[in-house]
């Protein structure tokens, strides 16, 4: 237990970041204590079982696993499934920030303007967020079903013969990538819409008197001081896509063949379909590997983790 | 074709029969439509049950002594059949030998819930099964009750078909009663749609050509293919194999574990010729995204945008329900064809020869559950089944077929079963989970056109090899 030390903590404080009065201590870890056991008990307990459970070769799930070595994971860095998965999984990540995060932040910064209209459009976007995603896709499912869907009617133009979009390896994937970002795209929209709000209207009014136009002074102002929130927004983007499953389970089914199976898909069906939970928790543990190194190069990158107040122009 | 909940007993005959002690206890119940009544094979069975019972209560291995009657969880693959199941639980459930509560698993998810749950505390007690490899794992883990005694006694023995029994025994033990009726995989047409282009029937490879040119010609898909599922593909895979080399093949697939099996020059053949009817045509160009499950391919035949399809029989049912004017009038039903240079018999039939219900060795009540699955073997349940479409296994089905509707289908179904020289389960029941699984998905990357030949014999071969 660290006892808080009220004067080093407000003098690592820097100036000018708020009067708030200096007994602020940093909290006890006792305070930490129930998350902390939450996420022993639902996250570490399990990940450190299926990281024992990759070493159990092909256990099934009937009777007692058994340590067989690493095979598991030998299998893991030759198995060409999942080097297609590896690449799949990064393609559907990158397709879907470079499809979301321009027209989230268009929005959200067109929404964050105070109008009436406004504010009674951004209600509207939001109603996707709130629809349950297991009724969105089947939604689309039906939707792009070649014979009785809109996909024959649509199909075609977009270069589809027949609307067989989720039957072609790319149609799927884009399919993929179009119904994750209706669904999401408000969510990105809402953090985009308070990132812009919290930009000083000062700056604005500075600009305009040095003659900056709309575009000029977006691209001058709000790009740079919404930095944090293009961080924020990216990473939750890239851990989604990268970690989606019910919207591929639901949609796609892994098809046409496994044109759509992702890590975490893949995963799923080794444990679940083929019921081999030794290799099924070798390439959980990958994922987990992945996607904290994932985070941790993105927020290094993005100078997220110094914290650093946008608003000093620095 | 439902069962009438408001219509005593559903079968015809066994209203007469009823039992007047029976009333008062369905009274209470206040089911409409008052007790079940019971046939004469009601005495044969609380005979056969209080048997069954002693043997439970000597065996060592058997539940917990007095113990054995309970409340047991029964797992069934939801679909167009669960009603008459529920009726069957009902009346057993009047018997006194104990309570079945009976849980209908959504079909798609069903194999991946029966093992969640049999790896759990919330196993259940009995479940429903395609034989097999769907419980090959269970029985080589000592999961399942070994029924062979059951059924050398009233009421399970010469119940049903013994080759139907058989295909649910694993290493000479019988592991499962069968519970449905049989599921042929048949080649259905829509008659109309062949009269009007004058064509011949497709029962002959040469008129199956023809009719696949004929209707790509005018715009009708010639063989609707749920292909989004990768299991409709199968079946044809399986169809080709056994009329290209015969059964030995895939028997030597399945006994060979090694996955030596897959490289037979007949399952690239049959690959081979699979490849040919996707380049022509013959499922039309968007089979890839066409679903069985969601009933899109059901209804592309049903609503004669589709000419044919190769499907499990359980298909009449449903075209039954969805389509009744066409599944009466004009569905018309044959073999498999034989394939030219084939050295396979036109008469070999693959599918699903019945399901099955097996009792978990780790349950509670068994007296209760061998009473259940006992329970099945009488004609009330089998008459439900009949007059809800299904063929059933009991040894006098055949018998009891003309008093049933759409008698036609039900007997050339049973005729062609009866006829079969063998009778294929579907590939991937037979197999382990751990290959048929796998196996499907590689069906659907064939047919998607993104594995060669040469490449899913590999494939398999590498499959079966690691799964072992």
């Amino acid at each position: 237990m660290t006892l808080a030390v009220p004067s080093r903590a407000a003098a690592s404080r820097r100036p000018g970041a708020g009067a708030s009065p200096s007994r602020v201590g940093r909290p006890r870890l006792a305070w930490a204590l129930p998350g902390v056991l939450f996420f022993a008990l639902f996250a570490l307990v399990p990940m450190a079982y299926s990281v024992y459970l990759s070493f159990t070769g092909n256990w099934g799930g009937i009777g007692s696993p058994q340590i067989q070595g690493t095979s598991d994971w030998s299998r893991l860095f030759s198995d060409s499934n999942v080097r297609q998965a590896t690449v799949l999984s990064v393609e559907l990540t990158v397709l879907s920030w470079v499809f979301q995060t321009p027209i989230a932040m268009l929005l959200g910064v067109w929404a964050a303007a105070k109008h009436r209209n406004r504010a009674i459009l951004s209600a509207i976007f939001f109603i996707p967020l709130v629809l349950s995603s297991t009724a969105i896709t089947l939604l689309f499912k039906a939707l792009l079903d070649p014979n009785f869907g809109l996909a024959k009617t649509l199909g075609p133009p977009i270069g589809f013969a027949n609307g067989n979009i989720l039957g072609t390896a790319h149609g799927a994937l884009f399919a993929l990538v179009f119904v994750g970002s209706w669904q999401w795209m408000p969510f990105h929209t809402l953090i985009y819409q308070g990132g812009a709000r919290s930009i000083p209207e000062q700056f604005y009014q500075a600009a305009q008197i040095d003659g900056a136009g709309r575009v000029q002074q977006f691209r001058h102002i709000t790009l740079p001081q919404l930095r944090h929130t293009i961080t924020t927004s990216s990473v939750l983007m890239v851990i989604g896509s990268f970690t989606a499953f019910e919207l591929i389970f639901l949609l796609t089914n892994g098809g046409p063949g496994n044109s759509t199976f992702t890590l975490s898909f893949t995963m799923y069906e080794n444990a679940f379909s083929y019921f081999n939970f030794g290799y099924a928790s070798a390439l959980g543990t990958a994922l987990v590997v992945i996607c904290t190194i994932a985070s941790i190069l993105m927020v290094k990158f993005t100078g997220f983790g110094s914290m650093r107040s946008t608003r000093e122009g620095d | 074709m439902r069962f009438i909940p408001g219509k005593p007993g559903g079968g015809p005959l066994s209203r007469p029969l009823s039992r007047p002690a029976a009333q008062p206890r369905g009274r209470r119940r206040a089911r409409p439509g008052g007790a079940h009544p019971f046939g004469r094979s009601f005495i044969a069975l609380t005979v056969g049950a209080a048997l069954s019972l002693g043997a439970a209560a000597c065996s060592s291995s058997g539940g917990s002594g007095t113990g054995s009657i309970g409340t047991i969880n029964v797992y069934t693959y939801a679909d167009n059949s669960t009603n008459i199941q529920q009726e069957v639980v009902n009346a057993f459930n009047k018997t006194g030998k104990g309570t079945v509560k009976l849980i209908d698993v959504t079909g798609s998810d069903y194999t991946n819930k029966l093992r969640s749950a049999m790896t759990s505390s919330e196993a259940p007690d009995v479940f429903f099964n395609w034989g097999g490899g769907s419980i090959l794992p269970y029985a080589q883990a000592g999961r399942l009750v070994d029924l062979t005694p059951y059924f050398d006694q009233a009421p399970l023995k010469g119940a049903f078909l013994p080759s139907i029994v058989n295909a649910a025994s694993i290493g000479g033990k019988d592991y499962g009663v069968p519970m449905r009726g049989m599921q042929p995989v048949i080649l259905f047409y829509n008659k109309a749609l062949f009269a009007q282009y004058n064509l011949q029937a497709p029962d002959t490879w040469a008129a199956m050509q023809t009719a696949i040119t004929t209707f790509k010609a005018h715009n009708v898909i010639p063989f609707a293919l749920g292909g989004a599922d990768n299991w409709p593909s199968l079946m044809w895979l399986e169809y080709l194999t056994d009329r290209i080399g015969g059964p030995s093949v895939f028997n030597k697939i399945v006994g060979t574990s090694d996955g030596s099996g897959w490289s037979s020059p007949v399952i690239t053949t049959a690959l081979n010729d699979a490849k040919t009817l996707i380049d022509e045509g013959a499922f039309g160009s968007s089979f890839t995204s066409t679903s069985y499950t969601n009933n899109a391919a059901p209804a592309l035949l049903g609503s004669g945008k589709a000419a044919m399809q190769l499907m499990g029989s359980w298909d009449y049912a449903n075209q039954l329900s969805n389509y009744p004017d066409f599944a009466k009038s004009q569905e018309g039903f044959t073999d498999f064809p034989n394939v030219p240079g084939g050295t396979g018999n036109a008469a070999d039939v693959v599918g699903n020869p019945a399901n099955y219900y097996s009792i978990n060795a780790s349950t509670k009540y068994k007296g209760t559950a061998i009473a259940f699955v006992e329970y099945l073997a009488q004609s009330s349940y089998e008459k439900e089944l009949l007059a809800g479409g299904w063929i059933t296994t009991n040894s006098n089905t055949s018998s009891l077929l003309p008093q049933f509707p759409n008698p036609a289908f039900g007997e050339f179904q049973f005729d062609m079963v009866q006829k079969a020289p063998s009778f294929t389960l579907s590939w991937d029941q037979a197999l382990p989970t751990t290959v048929g699984n796998p196996l499907d998905t590689e069906v659907g990357k064939f047919f998607a056109g993104q594995v060669s030949a040469a490449q899913f014999v590999s494939d398999m071969e590498n499959t079966q090899k690691s799964a072992s």
